[in-house]
């Protein structure tokens, strides 16, 4: 495997990072030299035990946190070191999907999503708002357009985020246990539609899971355990769709 | 334009404060209640004020003549009616009026009881108000005894209006002396006195015959027409001897306002009253701009997340306590012109909502909402995008 840090095409390129919570007596080291590399469009999973650092190192791709240690680049930008206004620069093209939807209670599935086209510059309101209810129709929630996320549905709302996100046209989308609060189903159909619109985007994605149903989806899955990362084997697709390998 | 729609963004501020009708109407609930409280406190401070002066704005003067002597309208001293003759001499000096005031008992017809009344007295022939219908009533004062009385002045001096116009023959005692109520006009009470007659100086000096011969209270000066007030006074200042103090008219009623203001505790009292109405807003602003923000706060780390700015998320903080204060100021001033309409009709005093009260008003509840914004900002310092997740 070459390492991640030479391919100057990657979309994100962690080189052995390192974190910490805490200090002094409680200082506890949670990444333990990380090296992960993920290409342009390419799907990897992340899987592991609760608590063994796949969020800290979402949040750490994601620009939501300084790096203490090591090297991650995002899009060939260096985070190590990087400003607050840079970081918040960058979460412009970065997309998140939230274990919880985290949509805004007081806007409209539309308006929602709108909040994520608004990111967009130079496009007039009119753009935007066609823009969000584009994003609405891919998801299959055309029908629901001015509902308050109240009087969704659980998947219906995790659809809407995944718009939300796919609407700032991000070149990445991290997603956090986006099938926790899904039923079986439901769970299935979002991360399926989630790697199709990815994919059509030309968009890489990293997703961290618990969900064994779902490792298919996956270009390449990676397993964490302690703070340490290596490669897994996908299963095979439960369903009989042919995957695209990485391999 | 195009620039606009491309600036345009989705009202987050206005939908975070609508789509939370309950909470938006205790806040402008809150804010209207500040704001009223602030208009009646101030509304009465500035129509206490107003209403000493109520007298004073009716003459018909551009420059006035007092004793040094004279503290206020409720004691005033007298002066050489000689010094009116000689500010005569100016050429700008168009006409004078010299004028008798002084506060004196009168005798409720009614219930016999007494009250103190301002009573004026001057040459009926002259002018002494701006509005000219005085000057045709003032013929019956030429006969000896007559009084014109002040249909506005406080009930309890009797019901002389009301008999006057059923036609009865109104008599009365004023200092002890028999008087007759030949007219009735309209000036209205003010700070000092509850009420006012008017009469020919014969009269007024047959009601107080100790007044030194010679000597008045006030001194109206009409100048011509282009001729500038303060520069007259100026000049006029340096001619006269040091006997009698010369104001403008606005100098005259702001002289009397003074004296209200600074020997009394009026101007305190009302102020603090407004401070406090100040106060109680910005506590109930503060308090639910501070929860809205809690209770937003993962929608806001999300956004942060997202790529918003800081600055962003702190300008929907602003922009909702800058609706709060327009949304709020409305009916505070809807419900003020409501209550200045109760007071007037209730304590007769000059209170209106004027532009600069209005300003003031509008000043200080967006300084309150604008402060209380500021301050539930910090709370956004909390919003960590990273703990999100």
């Amino acid at each position: 495997m070459t390492l991640p840090h030479a391919d100057p095409d990657a979309s994100v390129a962690v080189f052995d990072l390192c974190h910490w919570y805490g200090s002094g007596i409680n200082r506890r080291q949670v990444l333990q030299g990380i090296d992960l590399g993920i290409r342009p469009g390419e799907v990897v999973l992340l899987t592991g035990p609760s608590g063994c650092g796949k969020t800290t190192l979402l949040t750490l791709v994601g620009a939501l946190r300084q790096v203490q240690q090591g090297s991650v680049r995002v899009f060939g930008r260096e985070l190590a070191g990087s400003t607050r206004a840079e970081r918040q620069q960058l979460r412009r093209s970065i997309g998140m999907i939230f274990q919880g939807h985290n949509l805004l209670r007081c806007l409209t599935a539309e308006q929602n999503v709108q909040m994520g086209a608004d990111l967009l510059e130079g496009l007039s309101y009119r753009a935007r708002r066609d823009l969000a209810r584009e994003w609405l129709r891919a998801v299959g929630l055309s029908d629901h357009l001015g509902k308050l996320p109240h009087d969704l549905s659980g998947g219906q709302k995790q659809r809407v985020a995944i718009a939300r996100a796919l609407a700032a046209e991000p070149r990445l989308l991290l997603a956090d246990e986006p099938t926790a609060a899904l039923d079986k189903t439901t769970g299935r159909e979002v991360v399926e539609l989630l790697q199709r619109l990815a994919r059509e985007q030309g968009c890489s994605v990293l997703m961290v899971t618990h969900d064994p149903r779902i490792l298919d989806v996956a270009d390449r899955l990676v397993q964490m355990e302690d703070g340490r990362l290596w490669d897994a084997p996908v299963p095979r697709a439960q369903t009989g769709q042919v995957l695209v390998s990485s391999d | 334009m195009l620039s606009f729609w491309q600036s345009r963004r989705i009202p987050l501020s206005w939908l975070l404060l609508t789509r939370q009708p309950a909470r938006l109407a205790v806040a402008l609930a809150g804010i209207a209640f500040a704001g009223i409280l602030m208009f009646m406190q101030l509304g009465f401070r500035d129509g206490l004020f107003d209403a000493s002066v109520t007298i004073h704005k009716l003459f018909d003067a551009d420059l006035v003549l007092m004793s040094p002597r004279t503290m206020s309208s409720i004691g005033m001293a007298g002066f050489p009616r000689r010094r009116l003759i000689q500010a005569m001499a100016d050429p700008q000096v168009e006409g004078t009026t010299p004028v008798h005031w002084n506060l004196l008992l009168w005798r409720n017809p009614q219930t016999r009881s007494t009250r103190s009344i301002l009573a004026l007295g001057f040459e009926p022939g002259d002018p002494l108000f701006i509005d000219p219908g005085l000057a045709a009533k003032a013929q019956v004062l030429n006969q000896r005894g007559r009084v014109l009385f002040d249909e506005l002045s406080r009930p309890e001096f009797g019901p002389i209006a009301e008999w006057f116009r059923q036609g009865k023959v109104v008599e009365t005692e004023v200092a002890g002396k028999r008087v007759r109520v030949a007219g009735l006009v309209a000036l209205g009470p003010s700070f000092g006195a509850d009420g006012n007659i008017i009469t020919s100086r014969e009269t007024f000096l047959r009601l107080m015959p100790n007044t030194p011969p010679g000597s008045i209270e006030l001194g109206l000066i009409r100048l011509t027409t282009g001729s500038d007030p303060a520069a007259v006074a100026a000049r006029l200042k340096r001619q006269l001897p040091d006997d009698v103090s010369i104001y403008t008219k606005k100098g005259f009623e702001e002289f009397e306002k003074n004296y209200w203001r600074s020997s009394t505790a009026i101007g305190f009292i009302f102020t603090l009253g407004a401070a406090m109405g100040f106060v109680v807003g910005c506590v109930i602003v503060y308090q639910i701009l501070y929860s809205d923000v809690s209770d937003h706060l993962p929608e806001y780390a999300t956004l942060m997340a997202m790529g918003y700015r800081l600055l962003t998320l702190l300008g929907v903080v602003a922009r909702e306590g800058f609706i709060l204060a327009v949304l709020g100021y409305v009916p505070a001033w809807l419900a003020g012109q409501g209550l200045y309409a109760l007071v007037r009709s209730g304590t007769r005093l000059p209170v209106s909502m004027d532009g600069q009260r209005s300003l003031l008003v509008f000043a200080m509840i967006f300084a309150m909402c604008m402060g209380s914004a500021f301050m539930a900002m910090r709370k956004l310092a909390d919003a960590d995008p990273a703990e999100i997740f």
